[in-house]
């Protein structure tokens, strides 16, 4: 009897640390992030680009990046969108509820999700060449899209499904279309489609890999889609292998406004997420 | 006008059917893609040889990706055996004894370690890991370490896969239906002997596909683990050692990889490895979740 107890006090002690470190990582993460970023922040940083070179100039800031990040992921969600949304109505309203084809698509949108982003970006380069396009804006572009229209299409397919089934077979037996249905089933997730835009955005914004190849770097905020552009992730990453301290104070502070602006918008989807998501895993 | 409507629907039908099997076909085109472009060094050389060759010099027009696989899986090793049974005890906290109200305050922390981007865990454990790695663990275990190593990856991914791994085991404990535990814990047994003899044998499908998704995760992450891998073409013997995962392999010599005959066709060769594997473990982690969802809603 003793022994079982003891066993038991022993497992929750354990279960009680393991949880400790796994949801204090969380603020080990930050608390380094910020207290190495916060002494190296200045208004410069988000207003100035770099002065005398992003690798050894001691001057200015990262507005060039934060903007060419905004492009990319913007610009990403927003193609990404016009492909996810149709596909998410398809998947719903073309093709029923429990169509072998539409889980076979669902299991395949999953895949996707899982496909690293180096793979996207070593992708993109692919199409860049075989299209001829250097590295530019419009080639980050590409890459990124690729990379978010799995979490859109996912995302947007969960919200859909919660969409009552009445609504829709209301909207048919009235005489409408599967597409006047459709647009009707569309008003309802509005909320749902922000916080896939929400989603896609955070991981659009925080990747490296899939720009690596394909947006190049530049000081310089992009005036075209043919530009090179840099973006926040990949300035921290070279900034941080500098040798110069004052640039690499400035690859902290970039992680730090990386993060604060990913972890807002992650805040803000976690609050709409949880008025749709049921049960997925 | 009734006419125009139906062409409508028809339209747009077709519209999105095209776009449906676009996005879909992506699997087929990356991997097609991927295969082109790396056929080139696979006319070249076998596939045997490529995997088990420790040679790599690239300017010699050798390329071993040996030491870059066994890099990829010693890194991987290292976090899920870090981040396993972290996170299955976790998950085993948060839905057994944690009361709902706490749970509510700690999981969306969890979520929002999965919101953290990669490049900012590789300033972590630039920062952080190896320092710590450097100062305080090796000194007990090996001469010298720079910190950057092996270990230094696993801990870094490791701590990217715990929201992976926690979210989806606390899905799958909340499918299992509460009279299975009334019932075992009626019958005298602790909440421990509930847990390991009833709800660990009811979810382990569940921690298994958990599993592989998370290895598969580790496999292709990159730019956290480049950063504090030290990627040494030299195929580790112990955590302390540098090692140099595929993912980092491509990231590193984007640059020069057009100017070296065959090169890019060898990271795209890196590339496709990472997209089949990751496929495939992907694929198998999908279906038995599915199974465990289609189980739930029956």
């Amino acid at each position: 009897m003793m022994k079982r107890k003891i066993e038991e006090l022993f497992i929750k002690f354990l279960m009680l640390v393991a949880t400790v470190i796994v949801v204090g990582s969380f603020f080990l993460i930050v608390g380094t992030i910020v207290s190495k970023g916060l002494p190296h922040m200045s208004l410069d940083m988000i207003t100035k680009t770099p002065g005398g070179g992003f690798y050894i100039g001691k001057e200015g800031g990262v507005l060039n990046a934060i903007i060419g990040s905004l492009y990319v992921a913007g610009g990403a969600t927003l193609l990404g969108l016009l492909i996810s949304i149709p596909v998410a109505i398809y998947l719903n309203m073309y093709l029923s509820g429990k169509n072998v084809i539409a889980n076979a698509i669902r299991l395949a949108f999953d895949v996707l999700f899982g496909i690293p982003s180096i793979v996207y970006g070593a992708f993109g380069f692919l199409i860049m060449v075989y299209f001829g396009i250097r590295t530019s804006l419009l080639g980050g572009i590409i890459a990124v899209t690729l990379l978010v229209i799995p979490i859109l299409v996912r995302t947007l397919d969960e919200v859909i499904r919660t969409v009552p089934h009445e609504l829709r077979d209301a909207a048919l037996s009235l005489g409408a279309t599967r597409w006047e249905a459709a647009k009707v089933v569309l008003r309802q997730i509005k909320p749902g489609i922000f916080t896939a835009i929400l989603l896609s955005f955070g991981r659009a914004i925080g990747d490296v890999a899939a720009v690596l190849f394909t947006a190049g770097f530049s000081d310089n905020i992009p005036t075209s889609l043919h530009e090179p552009a840099a973006t926040l992730p990949l300035a921290i990453f070279f900034q941080l292998s500098s040798a110069v301290e004052e640039v690499q104070g400035r690859a902290y502070a970039s992680a730090l406004i990386l993060t604060v602006v990913v972890l807002l918008i992650t805040v803000l989807s976690e609050i709409l997420v949880k008025k749709f998501s049921k049960h997925k895993i | 006008m009734h006419r125009f409507r139906l062409f409508k629907d028809k339209f747009f039908s077709k519209l999105m059917l095209v776009l449906t099997l676009a996005s879909v076909s992506l699997l087929v085109i990356i991997g097609l893609g991927l295969y082109l472009r790396s056929s080139p060094l696979l006319h070249q050389h076998s596939w045997i040889q490529l995997l088990t060759s420790s040679k790599w010099r690239p300017l010699k027009g050798l390329f071993g990706f040996y030491p870059f696989i066994m890099g990829t899986i010693w890194v991987t090793a290292v976090s899920i055996i870090i981040a396993l049974p972290l996170c299955i005890l976790t998950a085993f906290y948060l839905v057994e004894y944690v009361p709902p109200g706490l749970r509510r305050i700690l999981i969306p922390f969890i979520n929002l370690l999965a919101g953290i981007p990669p490049v900012v865990y590789g300033v972590w454990g630039v920062l952080f890991i190896i320092p710590l790695i450097q100062n305080k663990i090796a000194p007990h275990f090996v001469e010298f370490s720079t910190g950057y190593s092996v270990l230094a990856g696993g801990i870094v991914l490791a701590v990217m896969i715990f929201p992976l791994i926690v979210s989806i085991v606390i899905e799958v404990l909340r499918t299992i239906p509460q009279e299975l535990k009334d019932a075992s814990l009626s019958l005298g047994a602790t909440k421990w002997e509930t847990i390991k003899k009833v709800l660990f044998r009811k979810a382990l499908p569940g921690i298994i596909a958990a599993s592989v998704l998370a290895i598969s995760r580790a496999f292709g992450e990159t730019i956290a683990v480049l950063m504090v891998c030290g990627n040494n073409a030299d195929v580790p013997h112990s955590i302390f050692d540098p090692g140099y995962p595929l993912p980092a392999l491509i990231a590193n010599n984007y640059g020069e990889m057009m100017s070296v005959p065959l090169y890019d066709s060898a990271l795209m060769f890196a590339a496709l490895l990472l997209f089949v594997i990751i496929l495939l473990f992907n694929l198998l982690s999908r279906l038995i979740l599915a199974r465990l969802e289609r189980k739930l809603a029956a």
